[in-house]
């Protein structure tokens, strides 16, 4: 059943569209949907305008299915306030009230004059647009997590240089399969480029160490050995150590120390190098 | 037939792994590097695999035949210049090359052996 039977209630809410957008513009204060301290009255009027003449120029075309391209104009209009919305911290109820505030001056004002079954449609309409917002609303929280989530993978890798030919990782946080797939894939990258012969992946940060962990741990020394590098694992707390060996877990051919500077020491002396004190007979300048 | 050079170089021989290598291939190196083992009567094997971007299981295991095959005639194979993709391919297929000495490249093999210098 086409929604504009009659095309003179189309012209009517073509009319009336100054007063349609400022109920609706009231319906959502009303609602506590409008957060003046996440927008400002001229933006909102200016969003609801835009989506409300792209809600009229869809309706216009007859077509009852929000899905097809006579919608996509109204569907990039609310793609474009959800998007904005999920990102500026607005609540999803409030971003579906959004679309469900205009169904009331919608169908207040077609009710004089449609009957019952135009009414419906309308409402319907209405009530898909909204959950189609819903769920583009999600999909904008979710394109957020996955940002965060790949960001927080690029700043829990740092390669760092202690000295030529010795780099060291500090881990942080949980190691799981994908984090271990970056950290050996960093590593091994910087072992490349920097030509060092030993790398220390310290997990003093790493909270827990379970098989998988440990594991993960294991294949990453391999790579690094099959490279031609050496790696020490450092900064095994005395719980973790515990955990290890409770979970019957060894970690064999890996040489492990319990501090940073104890692997750092050990790095240097594989080099041929050693730290002594300055002035202790072997420093060659005055 | 493709035939994977093998050079001495000094003391040791050099095998450069390259490109596309087929069954014939690996078995026609095993071969040649065996024979050339004994001839040259070289101590030390530099396995060059700077230029293999991508490995599968037979290469994999190519490489631990050809250092027992060294090892069988007393010389031992430094595999030199595994490329990262190439690293975690084979650590994910189980081949971790237990036993056989590593290097970051050609040169440090060098360096490694204590032959370096003598270049």
């Amino acid at each position: 059943m086409p929604v504009n039977s009659s095309s003179s209630r189309l012209d009517q809410l073509h009319t009336r569209s100054d007063d349609i957008l400022a109920r609706w513009i009231a319906e959502q204060k009303a609602s506590g949907a409008a957060r003046p301290d996440l927008i400002s009255e001229a933006d909102l009027g200016r969003q609801c305008s835009e989506v409300l003449s792209a809600f009229l120029g869809a309706l216009g075309s007859g077509s009852t299915d929000v899905m097809g391209p006579a919608w996509e104009g109204m569907r990039s209009s609310l793609r474009s306030v959800s998007t904005s919305r999920a990102r500026s911290g607005w609540k999803p109820s409030e971003t579906v009230l959004f679309v469900l505030s205009l169904k009331y001056p919608v169908i207040d004002l077609l009710e004089k004059s449609a009957n019952l079954d135009e009414v419906i449609a309308i409402e319907r309409l209405i009530d898909r647009l909204a959950l189609f917002t819903a769920d583009l609303y999600q999909q904008g929280r979710e394109d957020v997590i996955l940002r965060q989530q790949s960001e927080l993978l690029e700043l829990s890798t740092p390669v760092v240089k202690l000295w030529e030919g010795v780099l060291a990782l500090p881990i942080i946080g949980t190691l799981d399969s994908e984090r271990t797939q970056v950290v050996m894939e960093t590593l091994l990258k910087a072992l490349v480029d920097t030509g060092s012969m030993i790398a220390i992946l310290d997990i003093t940060d790493v909270p827990t160490v379970d098989t998988r962990v440990a594991q993960h741990l294991i294949q990453t020394v391999s790579a690094a050995r099959l490279m031609g590098a050496e790696c020490f694992i450092s900064g095994i707390r005395p719980q973790i150590a515990q955990t290890i060996v409770h979970l019957g877990v060894a970690l064999p051919d890996v040489t492990t120390k319990a501090t940073l500077a104890d692997a750092f020491a050990a790095a240097l002396g594989r080099l041929g190098r050693a730290v002594v004190p300055a002035g202790s007979g072997s420093m060659r300048t005055p | 037939m493709d035939r994977v050079p093998i050079n001495k170089v000094g003391d040791f021989l050099l095998v450069s792994l390259q490109g596309d290598i087929h069954d014939a291939v690996a078995l026609a190196l095993q071969e040649d590097l065996g024979n050339r083992i004994v001839s040259t009567r070289a101590r030390l094997i530099l396995l060059d695999i700077s230029a293999l971007q991508i490995v599968d299981s037979f290469i994999g295991r190519l490489i631990g035949d050809i250092a027992a095959i060294a090892r069988l005639l007393d010389a031992e194979v430094i595999v030199a210049g595994m490329q990262p993709a190439v690293a975690i391919t084979l650590v994910e297929l189980g081949l971790d090359l237990k036993g056989i000495r590593t290097a970051l490249s050609v040169e440090s093999a060098l360096a490694m052996a204590g032959i370096g210098a003598r270049i």
